[in-house]
């Protein structure tokens, strides 16, 4: 039987390769895909909480979590392409004129 | 399905909002609909500076009581009025000295203003919100506006990296905060604070990990955007590479609503069990004093060395946090006033030295500005005065407010720190002054570009400075009135 | 769980048939290839350029104009599902939901975001 906690460690499993992968990856455009990993895997325990729970609240939270994320996927595109205009690379250890 | 109930909704509490919503879209159009001249955009920043105060007039809530709004989502109380009041300050003073510095960068898109005011939208929803969800949506809007405020130089690298870095970071730890709410919400069942709080009440304390976890994701969150230590690595370069007038606006506004909403998570939904949060806060708050102040002695850039003293700025507020009583929470709300004026004052004044192209900000660039320019020099003098805490300016004030209630809990160790702190932050600000005295100047000053609403935002914040650090008991009892709603 | 057992069935034959008829092909079928049979297929045209191209910096405009607009219509189902409930209250909400996107994308419009060239 597939309880509440299979769904929070699957959640917890992809949160943590999201994570990881921020951590090692180098392409800006990788690194903001393994951010909207993370916040999928947040949606994904919201939705087995809320089910569990039999509560609206976090069905409610995963529509404005994805409509956040999309909003930061449009702003961080344009960042990215404006960042390629001027550098010609999202490579973020090219990307150093100030240290981090 | 059950029924759905129609919410309780008084449009009194999201007035404001509304009209700064209102003013953002009307700029956008008048800015696509005008052919592409229009006054150099003057227009544009009256429109905006209309819609701050109008909202200013607008913010109010029947005395003395908690407006709930939106299924108690929303709470309009002399806690979120205060914090209302210093977004609309900070947000008005931001746009009197963005004015002519974005036509000199040539950097003056109609966007720049709306922006500047979805992102106010986005603090007033932070230090309103009840549940976690507002504080989170009103987080999304303030930062997202803020990314590409960050990176508006939109041909110069170093803005660009800025804002990709901003973005990168600040989108990570959205991350957290929104898996830490996650938590919270899968072990309260609930995402309203004052029904966290009557769980974590009812089980005498956090004892399950979940939800200790949940709350230690949310401090790791919040703490990104507060810039406290282990989550201030983008700080620096966030504030060196973002159009000036931009780092005045987010070393203020974003920091107060980070902290608004800091206090309201913390001391609302976990204050049956700050036992746990306060030895985390205890850690952050001393790492982060010191490190920024012990940074800030290196720099030679002054934004930098704002962007470092901000920093310690965030560790001193931290304090107010850690002993969690009402004088600390009135603490907070009048150093953020304090440090609004102060702050922005500052980057006035770099603002008004830079010119196109050079921005005239190493701070050897300052040498000998007090035989120049005088009547800058004091003011620079005043806002550093009060930024190292020397009376009788706001700083002090506020400091010696944040140390007492820190000693009032019985954090005796940490007021010491803290004052320890103040005195080693008092070199840095203090070399400034020196400088501009001091030393014969290396470089030439360019003839300065003066704008009447630049002069107009120096002496307000000299006169805030002033004021609250001779007669600061008026605003203090304001500040005292509104920590009583908090609970 | 025995309800899910016919998924699983339908999930093993599915999976059953692809690889035998990929596997059968693999191992009976004779194969001569040539420069002709290589080539990437574009409708009986001879390929031009490589596949490996850059897009136009313009496809990403219009994906982050798609994505915020695709992604707000997000709210309209639930409101949609609690329609009669929420009566005129959420209709009028809802309403002022769309006026501020019909806004944005008046000036999209207007800002030149819909163009091509």
């Amino acid at each position: 039987m597939i309880t509440i906690t299979h769904y929070l460690v699957l959640s917890a499993i992809l949160f943590t390769v999201g994570v990881i992968g921020v951590l090692i990856r180098r392409n800006a455009i990788i690194i903001f895909m393994c951010i909207e990993l993370m916040l999928n895997a947040v949606n994904l325990s919201f939705v087995a909480c809320a089910h569990y729970l039999n509560s609206m609240q976090g069905q409610l939270f995963v529509f404005f979590t994805m409509t956040v994320a999309a909003a930061e996927a449009a702003v961080g595109l344009a960042i990215i392409v404006a960042v390629f205009r001027n550098k010609e690379t999202i490579n973020i250890d090219d990307i150093n004129i100030m240290k981090w | 399905m059950t029924n759905v109930s129609i919410m309780t909704f008084n449009i009194l509490s999201i007035l404001p909002i509304l009209i700064l919503s209102g003013f953002g879209m009307i700029v956008l159009l008048v800015d696509v609909l005008s052919s592409r001249r229009l006054g150099e955009k003057n227009l544009l920043a009256y429109i905006s500076l209309i819609g701050i105060i109008l909202a200013a007039i607008f913010a109010r809530s029947p005395a003395g009581t908690t407006l709930f709004s939106f299924n108690e989502s929303f709470a309009i109380d002399n806690y979120s009025l205060f914090f209302n009041f210093i977004f609309l300050l900070s947000t008005g003073l931001t746009i009197l000295i963005s004015h002519s510095y974005i036509k000199r960068e040539e950097i003056n898109h109609g966007e720049y203003y709306a922006l500047i005011l979805f992102s106010t939208i986005g603090m007033m929803l932070m230090a309103a919100g009840a549940d976690l969800l507002n504080i989170f949506i009103g987080l999304e809007v303030m930062s997202i506006s803020i990314y590409i405020l960050t990176g508006f130089k939109r041909s110069k690298l170093i803005s660009n990296e800025a804002s990709l870095k901003y973005f990168l970071l600040g989108a990570f730890a959205t991350g957290f905060l929104l898996y830490g709410i996650s938590l919270v919400y899968g072990s309260t069942g609930a995402i309203n604070l004052k029904q966290i709080a009557s769980f974590i009440a009812s089980k005498g304390g956090i004892s399950d990990p979940v939800l200790l976890m949940g709350m230690g994701l949310i401090i790791i969150g919040l703490g990104f955007k507060v810039a406290s230590v282990p989550f201030h690595a983008w700080v620096p370069d966030v504030y060196e590479g973002a159009p000036t007038a931009i780092t005045a606006f987010m070393s203020v506004g974003p920091k107060a609503a980070g902290f608004a909403a800091f206090l309201r998570i913390l001391i609302t939904a976990f204050g049956s069990a700050h036992d746990e949060w306060q030895k985390i806060i205890y850690i952050l708050a001393i790492l982060t004093m010191t490190t920024g102040n012990v940074i800030a002695i290196a720099q030679t850039n002054i934004k930098r060395m704002l962007a470092y003293s901000s920093i310690a700025h965030a560790g001193y507020l931290l304090i107010a946090l850690v002993s969690a009583n009402d004088m600390g929470v009135s603490g907070t709300l009048f150093y953020m006033l304090a440090y609004t004026f102060m702050n922005i004052g500052a980057f006035a004044i770099v603002i008004v030295l830079s010119r196109k192209g050079d921005e005239f900000i190493q701070i050897n660039d300052y040498a000998g500005l007090g035989f120049k320019h005088p009547l800058l020099a004091l003011a620079m003098t005043l806002f550093m005065f009060s930024m190292a805490g020397v009376p009788p300016t706001a700083g002090f004030v506020g400091k010696f407010y944040i140390f007492s209630a820190a000693i009032k809990s019985g954090y005796i160790g940490l007021a010491v720190i803290g004052v320890i702190n103040s005195v080693i932050s008092v070199y840095y600000y203090l070399r400034i002054t020196v400088i501009m005295y001091m030393k014969e100047p290396t470089r030439e000053f360019a003839p300065l570009t003066i704008s009447p609403l630049i002069v107009a935002a120096i002496a307000i914040s000299v006169i805030g400075t002033l004021h609250l650090g001779i007669f600061p008991s008026k605003v203090m009892e304001i500040a005292q009135q509104a920590t009583l709603m908090l609970k | 769980m025995i309800h899910y057992l016919p998924i699983l069935i339908l999930f093993i034959v599915a999976v059953g048939f692809a690889v035998t008829n990929i596997g059968l092909s693999a191992i009976l079928g004779r194969r001569k290839p040539t420069a002709e049979k290589l080539s990437p297929y574009e409708c009986g045209i001879n390929p031009v350029g490589s596949a490996r191209e850059r897009f136009s910096v313009k496809f990403y405009l219009i994906a982050m104009l798609f994505v915020i607009f695709d992604i707000e219509v997000v709210f309209l189902y639930p409101w949609a599902v609690a329609f009669k409930s929420l009566s005129l209250f959420g209709f009028i909400e809802m309403l002022i939901f769309l006026g501020i996107l019909l806004i944005c994308y008046f000036y999209i419009w207007k800002r030149g975001g819909l163009e091509w060239d």
